[in-house]
């Protein structure tokens, strides 16, 4: 009886995935709809049924989730959570079923551009360096939040590093590597060697299966040309 | 200052206990004081090993519990002067160790012993963590084969992440790599790792190389470790492996195929 009862039938697990998270000014049904519509247009299916995180301020003062939840249906988006919000703001996203998340300390909320045209502009944020100095092992999982990584070891295999920049691993990359984790394309991931298990830019990604090839045991870039992963020469 | 040295792997069935108890063995024979701790609660397998499974009364967890004193507990070794075993529970579970109650233990075998050897447990659940927290040097036994090296890359990020140097900041636990069941032969045919193989991978310095032998199953089949056996293939590389522990450099050995005389080739090995 025992035995059958404590087979695993049931795991709760941490995992991180990539959201999108919406910094806006304007926050009605209107405005955001309108700049929503936009985004769509530029790449219908890509968006499709993603989803999505709103970014609050304390300038954001009487915000309708209901209604907002109502409108990302319409447009096909699964919003699923707000960040940074205020104790006021949390209770009302809550009381509309909505996740209250915290983004870490250096995710820096958008400030009110004065005179800005209202158009979506990509902000260039300054980037940190996250410097791991040892090996880091089989189960190990490193985030360098907002920041390139640079790994002085090797990543072991089942090792998984993660970057919002770009990835550096000196020593032989076994494990997983994830660049631009935040859906930033034009980042990439260099190694000595060669033997991950997966590689990844802004979502794509490639298994070790993929990778076999010039490049396996070797020093490789690894980037994104037109819409693909391609490897090539460090 | 006695110097506590974890034996660990991940995996089972590497020979953790094995090398424990040959490990003990070999420095309680190079005339220090030692003590062998069987952290695999429920699972106890290290008296078998040496010998004196008929001779358990108390327990880790008595002692623990505070219901019977070290003295009680400790048993001597009748062959080997200076060697001395704690064994573990068979009636209880790895939950029966508290952080608090190892360390008490611990501290206490201190002040008595030159080293503690803490033989842990299979897996990386609290009875293994418990093994390897306190732990000044770590033995980390690996077989020839990727899924022993994968688990042994995983202990070894626990090793600089989860054990009290860690948390304390202090320098971190001194590691070395012992690979057991090593036969040049299968290497030689590509049905194994390689030592250099498994060394590149795992990036920490070997202690020993013990060649695959079936000195091991009789050592162990008769309740003596297989340092004793000093005639042995494996009791030597041991005994190797013992002195470069001390500090020693020793040239290792049984690592190439060995070549078969012709009266050998003839009448057979």
């Amino acid at each position: 009886m025992s035995e059958l009862l404590s087979e695993p039938f049931f795991e709760l697990k941490g995992s991180l995935f990539p959201l999108s998270v919406i910094h806006s000014s304007d926050l009605s049904v209107a405005g955001l709809q309108a700049a929503l519509q936009q985004k769509l247009d530029q790449a219908p299916g890509f968006f499709h049924q993603a989803a999505m995180v709103i970014q609050l301020t304390p300038d954001h003062q009487t915000v309708d989730f209901n209604a907002l939840k109502q409108l990302f249906q319409q447009l096909k988006l699964v919003l699923v959570g707000v960040a940074g919000a205020s104790t006021e703001q949390k209770q009302l996203a809550q009381a509309a079923g909505l996740a209250v998340l915290r983004l870490g300390q250096d995710s820096k909320p958008l400030a009110p551009a004065p005179g800005s045209s209202g158009e979506a502009r990509v902000e260039q944020v300054p980037m940190h360096t996250k410097v791991v100095e040892q090996n880091i092992r089989s189960g190990q999982q490193i985030y360098a939040k907002g920041a390139d990584l640079i790994v002085r070891g090797a990543v072991g295999a089942g090792a998984e590093v993660i970057a919002d920049g770009n990835i550096h691993i000196y020593g032989t990359l076994r494990g997983k590597a994830i660049a631009g984790a935040s859906g930033d394309s034009t980042k990439r991931i260099f190694c000595q060697n060669l033997q991950a298990e997966l590689v990844s830019i802004a979502g794509h990604y490639w298994l070790s299966d993929s990778l076999q090839g010039d490049f396996w045991n070797k020093a490789a870039c690894i980037r994104m040309q037109d819409d693909s992963i391609a490897i090539g020469e460090l | 200052m006695a110097k506590i040295i974890v034996v660990t792997s991940g995996k089972g069935g590497v020979g953790k206990t094995t090398s424990s108890a040959a490990i003990g063995t070999g420095l309680a024979l190079s005339g220090h004081k030692t003590v062998i701790v069987d952290f695999d609660i429920g699972l106890r397998n290290l008296d078998l090993i040496m010998g004196c499974e008929r001779r358990v009364v108390y327990d880790f967890v008595n002692v623990i519990n505070g219901e019977a004193n070290l003295k009680q507990t400790l048993i001597k070794d009748k062959r080997v002067e200076n060697l001395f075993i704690l064994p573990a529970s068979q009636t209880r579970d790895k939950d029966a160790l508290t952080k608090e109650g190892v360390e008490k233990v611990l501290n206490e075998l201190a002040k008595d012993f030159e080293f503690i050897i803490c033989d842990s447990p299979a897996g990386i659940e609290a009875g293994a963590m418990m093994a390897l927290y306190f732990a000044d040097e770590a033995v980390v036994v690996t077989n020839p084969e990727v899924s022993s090296v994968r688990d042994s890359d995983r202990i070894l990020g626990m090793l600089s992440s989860k054990s009290r140097r860690a948390e304390r900041n202090e320098d971190a636990i001194k590691e070395h790599l012992l690979l057991t069941r090593y036969n040049p032969e299968r290497v030689a045919k590509g049905e194994m790792l390689s030592v250099e193989d498994v060394q590149e991978i795992l990036a920490i310095p070997l202690i020993g190389v013990i060649p695959e032998s079936q000195a091991v199953l009789n050592a162990s089949n008769s309740g003596q470790p297989v340092t004793l056996d000093q005639e042995s293939d494996a009791g030597q590389a041991y005994l190797d492996t013992v002195s470069r522990l001390l500090g020693n450099h020793v040239d290792f050995r049984f690592l190439t195929v060995e070549k078969k005389g012709l009266l050998k080739r003839i009448f057979g090995g």
